[in-house]
């Protein structure tokens, strides 16, 4: 795709940022609200350094998921399942974690290894599911969220509710100080300010590990050519059960690592107050950044921000549904917009195809 | 190629259009902007805005933070907003309350950011603000923060209000107990955690006190960490049909916003045969969920109250008076509220237990003398 297509492209996602700021300013003029006064207020408490960090924190697992769901999206393959897939594998990373103490870059290894495993098992289920009996993933990964979730509240409750603990929630034991990563703050020199989470720069890594895997080695390249084309993919020799197999698992794994950020850098257990729901979050990531590795990342970066910014409106009495209804503005508008372009530049190319036949 | 061309051409004019429409309106706003920016960067110190704004300066500024549930569950969080608008008016107190989102992860960040908005309390309805509110009331020294249902908080500034609620489920397992005529009476708890368990126990208890006989149902609409069974009325009214037609004619709830369903359940299972009754919980739901449900008015037997309201009101009215943090050993209070107290009752609202009135004060007295002691735990 040359210069001019990928400019093209871009503007799809300004586009939609754009009109969806129209659209939630006429229903806030609707509401009896300034729109201007609104924006205002949420850039403005959106960009105080404490936010910015937790814009930061937000976007961690935000990506990662995000990067989950892409793996599957790459070549047709819908997740709905990182949600459960995440949740899971942390409760026992952080459950199984808490039991041993080995040193520091070792355990946290560990965990996250123990997360990964999980997390891929639970993933490789639905792939089995597809390739031996048909069943479509969307189905078995949305059903495997509720079993998960199921067994979720069973253990936390039953088997490894932390008895010992000073308060009432359903919470593990917490993580020994081993299996924490400490906050980036004395590293980066941020005063005055809360933590920011030691797993960044382990998400931006995982960034660069997906743009690797993808677009980088034989795997990546079937992937991709079965999610354009399957069937010319079959007959360059892909064999798409083992391929389906591989996806989920890549996927699952992923997952697996979503739940670990606010774990080892800030909960350092699993209770109730886990963050939930960022294994859906990241499917809207992944159709925003059309999932390339940097748009991911503004993609993470402004659900992040807005979600954050708008924790003020309900202070200032705008109410907080504003956000939820701007970010579905985006996704939707985005998605319009990508398939308008895509037709465009296919007609582009088969004129230019058919200009060079012609001279 | 003409007729794409076109079409393009279409759209980038609507998108010029529109865009030219947000350019017109951001001139004008253009100096509304600048006027803006000064009061929402002033986070820090919005008292001073709103005191320009009020010819009389506010005695305090309070934030309430609701828990999962929210207003309109006809029990503790209309209870507590109640309390603090009762307090906002008597006191001339500013006030802003929140809600979290449906999964109440966001709470220590609204928690955190009422501190940071220069309120002087921050209340956090429920035991699942315990982490929060610990975390919050270090990171702001000078603010006070109040919780109910909690005492284990760790922290200079934070009230903890709690209440016996085994003493108030006692009295209603007692009137349960001499008014059931199958001998089956039921209780439906929110979600299966220690704090609904201390309900369970003192309706279990006073009801064997009478009659060791009677058989108890129990049954919870969820397990932990799906808090939902706090605010689900439609499950709420499954569990108390499939009860009553188990044979239960008494059912009692301490499930939040899923006893509107338990209570509205009594209705229709009543219309076949035998009249049973529901008992409400927290507040007098003769009048709260009767008068949203006016069908269900004449099956409510009793009330079991627990008074969150007073609790916030007195909070805040403490603040105000510059007495908050006045517990015995210096720290801030636990506020302990009981039927010796009065922030732990039972109502006779409607007259259907008038006729055993004797007994259920005779229990009371039992209590509150120690003669008694109803246990939290389920026997």
């Amino acid at each position: 795709m040359n210069l001019r297509y990928r400019l093209i492209s871009l503007s799809a996602p300004i586009l939609a940022l754009s009109l969806s700021v129209l659209l939630t300013s006429l229903i806030l003029t609707a509401i009896g609200k300034d729109p201007i006064e609104t924006f205002v207020l949420m850039y403005d408490y959106g960009t105080t350094g404490k936010s910015l960090v937790s814009v930061f924190n937000r976007f961690i697992p935000l990506y990662i998921s995000a990067i989950a769901v892409a793996v599957g999206f790459k070549m047709g393959l819908f997740n709905i399942g990182v949600e459960g897939q995440y949740l899971l594998s942390a409760l026992l990373a952080a459950a199984i974690g808490a039991s041993f103490s080995v040193s520091r870059p070792l355990h946290i290894l560990l965990i996250m290894l123990i997360a990964t495993a999980i997390s891929s098992v639970w993933g490789a289920i639905a792939g089995y599911l597809k390739v031996s009996r048909g069943i479509h993933e969307v189905i078995s990964t949305i059903m495997l969220n509720y079993i998960g979730t199921g067994i979720i509240a069973y253990l936390l409750g039953q088997v490894f509710n932390d008895e010992d603990a000073a308060n009432l929630i359903p919470q593990t034991t917490p993580l020994p100080e081993t299996g924490q990563i400490p906050s980036l703050n004395n590293l980066l020199n941020i005063e005055n300010l809360p933590s920011l989470h030691g797993f960044l720069p382990i998400a931006i890594f995982l960034g660069l590990l997906y743009y690797f895997l993808i677009w980088k080695t034989t795997l990546g390249y079937n992937l991709r050519i079965t999610g354009q084309n399957p069937t010319a993919a079959k007959f360059s020799g892909v064999d798409p059960k083992r391929l389906t197999m591989l996806a989920m698992v890549i996927s699952g794994g992923f997952a697996g690592l979503v739940g670990m950020g606010p774990l080892l850098s800030y909960h350092h257990q699993y209770s109730i107050d886990f963050p939930a729901g960022i294994g859906f979050a990241g499917i809207g990531v992944a159709l925003l950044g059309r999932n390339h590795p940097v748009g991911m990342a503004f993609g993470a970066i402004l659900f992040a921000f807005l979600e954050r910014s708008s924790q003020i409106l309900d202070l200032r009495d705008v109410p907080k549904e504003i956000e939820t209804m701007m970010s579905a503005f985006i996704l939707l508008i985005v998605v319009v917009f990508y398939e308008v372009i895509r037709r465009y530049i296919v007609t582009q190319q088969i004129k230019e195809a058919s200009r060079q036949v012609d001279d | 190629m003409t007729r794409m061309k076109s079409k393009w051409l279409v759209l980038f004019i609507v998108f010029g259009l529109i865009l030219t429409a947000c350019g017109g309106s951001s001139d004008d706003a253009a100096e509304e902007v600048v006027v803006e920016e000064e009061p929402a960067e002033t986070l820090d110190a919005p008292a001073t805005t709103a005191a320009a704004a009020e010819p009389e300066e506010p005695a305090a500024k309070v934030c309430l933070v609701l828990d999962i549930g929210g207003l309109g569950d006809q029990g503790f969080n209309d209870m507590a907003y109640d309390g603090y608008n009762k307090a906002l008016a008597d006191f001339n107190v500013e006030g802003t309350f929140l809600e979290p989102d449906e999964g109440g992860e966001n709470r220590g960040e609204l928690l955190d950011l009422c501190a940071a908005d220069g309120n002087d309390l921050v209340i956090g309805n429920g035991f699942l603000f315990a982490g929060a509110i610990t975390e919050a009331a270090a990171n702001h020294p000078d603010v006070n923060f109040a919780i109910t249902d909690e005492t284990f908080v760790q922290g200079e500034n934070i009230r903890s209000m709690v209440f016996a609620e085994e003493q108030g489920s006692y009295l209603v397992g007692v009137a349960a107990a001499l008014k059931t005529t199958s001998n089956v009476v039921g209780f439906v708890g929110g979600v299966d955690i220690p704090l609904i368990h201390a309900f369970e126990a003192g309706f279990i208890q006073g009801v064997r006190s009478v009659n060791p006989d009677i058989t108890i149902i129990s049954k919870y609409a969820s397990v932990p960490p799906d808090f939902s069974g706090f605010n689900d009325p439609v499950k709420g009214k499954e569990i108390a049909l499939a009860m009553y037609e188990e044979g239960a004619d008494i059912v009692y709830h301490a499930a939040g916003g899923t006893g509107i369903g338990v209570c509205q359940a009594t209705a229709e299972a009543s219309a076949g045969g035998e009249k049973v009754w529901c008992i409400g919980v927290d507040t007098d739901q003769i009048t709260t969920i009767g008068s949203a449900f006016p069908e269900t008015q004449e099956y409510f037997l009793s009330s079991m109250l627990k008074q969150v309201d007073v609790a916030v009101y007195n909070a805040i009215r403490d603040v105000v008076n510059g007495d908050f943090g006045s517990g015995s050993d210096g720290g801030p209070a636990v506020i302990r509220e009981n039927l010796a107290s009065g922030g732990i009752d039972i109502s006779y609202t409607g007259g259907y237990i008038d006729d055993i009135k004797d007994s259920i004060e005779a229990a009371r007295a039992d209590i509150i003398s120690g003669a008694v002691t109803v246990s939290r735990e389920r026997p």
